[in-house]
């Protein structure tokens, strides 16, 4: 399988962060999220490769931290999203008719309307009684709607051309169809959709932990960019404090969206578009 | 479908928008754990450092549960709801700064919000379609890949670290631009327009260049598919010149889906648009927000909400409604 | 007379090159409707594009040209060189899929001047335009329309009008009538013919049908597998093919009262990437020999008139 560039740079960097989010965190056995572990404002060192911040947190364990649970409550609600939005698009595409139109209106307008205020308001009004679960919950409940919607046209498609397969054969031979030409073009959509959930879930965690509105103790991407907010890391002159999130951000979602189009790229052209 | 159902679907659907968006909102704080009259209650006697007796405790409660609308059953209170937000665009009083009516805070910020909006979604457009056009077009030369990859980079960036990004840079190393607005109320003079748009430079900035990628990746992959039509093929074939081609022929048909697919994206760039405002403290809907957090206003919080609902849905609609101006397949049979 | 001078055209794909047009070496008399058949890669497409001018990455004219029936302005025979600058101007092209072809958001009549093929003026030439169309079939109300509000066939004659308009000297059809039911498509095949015969100038027209080859070719060339085979007066190639695979074409054309079965032409033609020595139809050809699969036949004269490449002519 040749992957094309934008794949290749793409998993490149998810690698790296996947892989060191996930096993980095064994080699130490400090909490990053507790304060006052170390002097604080330490420049840049061997000892701390990003310094230390106006907590008393190392930054560089912090962010390998945050990476790991902002990729762990991306690739959960994800995995949920996926579920509920092929159970909804699938039976749209399939059913038809007013149960097609009516499931589609409710979710046109989950998409048309604009969920960061809501979360704002939900986020308030939980304020300092959630956890990331119900966070998790809240952001499955208001993304399955984009990719419910991919999943009701490709639906769509697939009844198309089963219609005209189906036509031509017969008995045994509708099963080899399904697996081998329908499951990998639903199989492209789900991962591409996956990814791109990922990049959503992250994105508005991160948003409202910028705001204060998430549990902002557990260290995530957003809530470092709080935090440094917060102690003005611009002002003491804590530039690792706020740069590096940002990169790291930057980054991963750089490697997410390539992934996510080189993919696509990939599975087009061998379907033979171009 | 003739034009007249064209246009009759669209207004239908957007009612219907309205409708359930507006049912959210009037659902979501009965719902949520909590009851928020208490959490209010116990916020002001914290506040104000004082205990007030069971009784008084007991009028403010009963005053607030009114003014919540949290009187009745649950559908009184529905229909009760919707006759104050559409008739009157009542949103009950603000409850940190009593008696002043929530809609008049909205007032004041939704212009500052919807002028934002308006520019850079303006400015975007028409400098990300003009670039992704040139980017589709000639996409065989060397620049068109430098344009594109520009695309890839800045599209999946977030609002906020755009805004931190040129904040650190234009606020901050070098000090070209305010850190946070500052725009006194007063009558609107000359000197009160440059600073006006000095404060607005960075927020617009922040959502052209969101809005830029998108678009230049969007209209770059439409122009490169529309290139491939057989019309434009016929017309290289006529002789028509280049110039002629790329702007009758493939740009006039490209920027049909994106114009679809602006609409479909307006919620997403309305999010984006009030986290950027929070970010900078620009006078509009965001900040209107986050101010109402902090002081536990529901009242702003829920009006705010379904102003942004209205606002999305408004946006969309009006969108779907110049398309046919675009599209003559549908303004004809 | 227009010449095709040992024409070699070759597409750089990512398997490599493929020579689509080895070697066609004829000269067409003007003023006739000249059909070309073959099957699908003969190479008759390409042959057209050529002929036009038409080439461009991938496409190579890697030998030969082509030199035209009409002059420029300084009495020089136009070529391939130049013939570019000619376009819709005395040369023009029906394309194949007439139900995209025409840009759906702009005005038909817009399409008629937006390429420059006189210099007067836009409102006298669209009045033209509106009196011309009346002649080929068509309300002059179609011209202010736009595409999508015309049928297939009302958008095949707008085509056939903005072709023949300025009067070319050649016009090149490719498959005009393919994508049209019957009773649209002879319209537009007597709406050729017609115009053939007023402004007395020469259509390619490329199809796979022979049927309509039948119906209104003056003069027929075959392809086969990139190459030339027979050439003639239509009513010659039909009734008297020379060259063996014109009449196995010819056989299985239905005919009317017919009750006999149709013979298909048996087998498929060669490769184009491979390697190919020989007549390139001796695989199939009932009357092969070892000379046929070891020399290439040359396309020669053997009546007045009528063409054909094959070492067997005589004896059939």
């Amino acid at each position: 399988m040749k992957l094309n560039l934008r794949l290749k740079i793409g998993i490149t960097i998810l690698a790296v962060f996947t892989l060191s989010s996930v096993f980095l965190p064994f080699f130490t056995n400090v909490d990053p999220s507790e304060q006052g572990t170390y002097f604080r404002n330490i420049p840049m060192s061997w000892k701390h490769p990003l310094g230390t911040n106006s907590l008393g947190q190392d930054i560089f364990w912090f962010l390998i931290f945050a990476i790991r649970n902002s990729l762990l409550l991306g690739v959960a609600v994800s995995l949920c999203t996926v579920f509920i939005s092929l159970i909804v698009g699938l039976s749209a595409g399939y059913i038809g008719g007013w149960f097609d139109r009516a499931v589609m209106l409710f979710t046109d307008s989950l998409i048309a309307i604009p969920t960061f205020p809501i979360l704002i308001v939900l986020g308030t009004l939980v304020r300092g009684r959630t956890n990331f679960v119900i966070l998790g919950l809240i952001l499955v409940i208001f993304g399955w709607a984009w990719n419910a919607r991919m999943v009701r046209s490709m639906a769509l498609s697939i009844r198309e051309r089963e219609f005209i397969s189906t036509a031509r054969f017969s008995g045994a031979s509708t099963l080899d169809i399904i697996l081998k030409e329908v499951f990998p073009y639903v199989y492209a959509y789900m991962v591409v959709g996956f990814i791109n959930s990922i990049l959503f879930v992250i994105n508005t965690e991160a948003a409202l932990a910028i705001i204060g509105l998430s549990k902002v103790e557990i260290p995530t991407l957003g809530s470092i960019i709080f935090w440094a907010l917060n102690y003005s890391a611009m002002f003491v002159g804590q530039y690792t404090w706020i740069v590096a999130p940002v990169v790291a951000t930057v980054l991963l979602f750089l490697g997410l969206f390539l992934t996510s189009t080189g993919y696509n790229e990939l599975f087009a052209a061998r379907r033979g578009h171009s | 479908m003739g034009l007249i159902q064209y246009l009759a679907g669209k207004i239908v659907t957007y009612l219907l928008v309205l409708f359930i968006g507006i049912t959210i909102t009037f659902l979501l704080p009965r719902w949520m754990p909590g009851d928020p009259i208490e959490g209010y209650l116990a916020q002001i006697t914290t506040q104000a450092g004082q205990t007030l007796t069971p009784e008084a405790m007991e009028e403010l409660r009963q005053t607030l549960a009114e003014l919540y609308g949290l009187e009745g059953s649950l559908l009184s209170q529905y229909f009760g709801y919707l006759k104050r937000v559409f008739l009157t665009f009542d949103f009950g009083p603000s409850l940190a700064s009593f008696p002043r009516p929530v809609s008049e805070f909205i007032a004041t910020a939704l212009p500052w919000t919807l002028g934002l909006l308006g520019t850079s979604t303006l400015l975007a457009g028409i400098s990300g379609n003009l670039i992704g056009l040139l980017a589709g077009f000639f996409h065989n030369r060397g620049f068109a890949t430098v344009l594109e990859v520009i695309g890839v980079v800045l599209y999946p960036i977030p609002y906020y670290i755009l805004a931190l990004v040129l904040i650190l840079l234009f606020a901050y190393i070098w000090p070209v631009f305010p850190l946070s607005t500052t725009i006194r109320p007063g009558p609107l003079t000359l000197d009160k327009i440059c600073t006006i748009i000095r404060n607005s430079v960075l927020p617009a900035l922040t959502l052209i260049l969101a809005g830029f990628g998108w678009n230049i990746l969007g209209m770059k992959a439409l122009a490169y598919s529309t290139k491939q039509e057989d019309f434009v093929a016929f017309a290289r074939l006529k002789g028509v010149d280049p110039w002629t081609i790329m702007i009758s022929y493939v740009s006039r048909n490209a920027i049909l889906p994106q114009v679809t697919a602006l609409a479909l994206s307006m919620g997403g760039i309305f999010n984006g648009a009030l986290l950027t405002e929070m970010l900078f403290s620009y006078p509009g809907l965001g900040l209107l927000m986050r101010t109402a957090i902090g002081g536990g206003d529901y009242n702003i919080l829920y009006g705010t909400i379904t102003m942004s609902i209205i606002a999305v849905a408004t946006a969309a609609l009006v969108i779907d409604l110049l398309y046919p101006l675009f599209d003559p397949r549908i303004r004809y049979r | 007379m227009i010449k095709l001078n040992n024409i070699v055209a070759s597409y750089t794909t990512v398997r490599g090159q493929v020579t689509a047009v080895d070697g066609v070496n004829l000269q067409v008399p003007s003023g006739y409707i000249v059909g070309i058949a073959g099957e699908s890669g003969c190479g008759k497409t390409t042959l057209l594009r050529v002929l036009y001018g038409d080439v461009r990455f991938p496409l190579a004219l890697e030998r030969g040209s082509v030199q035209y029936d009409f002059c420029d302005d300084n009495g020089q025979v136009v070529t391939s060189d130049n013939i570019r600058g000619y376009w819709f101007k005395r040369i023009s092209y029906i394309p194949q899929t007439s139900m995209n072809s025409l840009n759906p958001v702009i005005r038909i009549r817009k399409q008629f001047v937006d390429f420059r093929h006189s210099k007067k003026e836009k409102a006298e030439v669209l009045a033209e335009v509106r009196a011309y169309v009346k002649d080929l079939g068509l309300p002059p109300e179609a011209i202010d329309a736009y595409p999508h509000q015309l049928s297939g066939g009302m958008r095949q004659r707008v085509m056939v009008a903005m072709a023949t308009f300025f009067k070319p000297d050649i016009i090149l059809a490719d498959e005009p009538t393919t994508a049209l039911d019957v009773v649209v498509q002879k319209g537009i095949l007597l709406l050729l013919m017609n115009l053939q015969e007023q402004m007395k100038n020469t259509i390619f027209l490329v199809t796979h049908d022979m049927g309509v080859h039948y119906q209104i070719a003056h003069k027929m060339l075959i392809m086969y597998a990139a190459k030339a085979v027979e050439f003639g007066d239509s009513g010659a190639v039909f009734e008297e093919s020379l060259h063996p695979y014109t009449r196995m074409l010819i056989e299985s054309l239905p005919t009317v009262g017919g009750d006999r079965m149709r013979q298909g032409v048996r087998g498929r033609p060669p490769s184009l990437w491979d390697d190919l020595h020989g007549c390139r139809f001796a695989p199939r050809c009932p009357l092969a020999t070892e000379l046929c699969r070891v020399e290439e036949p040359a396309l020669k004269e053997y009546r007045p008139g009528h063409f054909t490449a094959c070492h067997y002519v005589e004896s059939s």
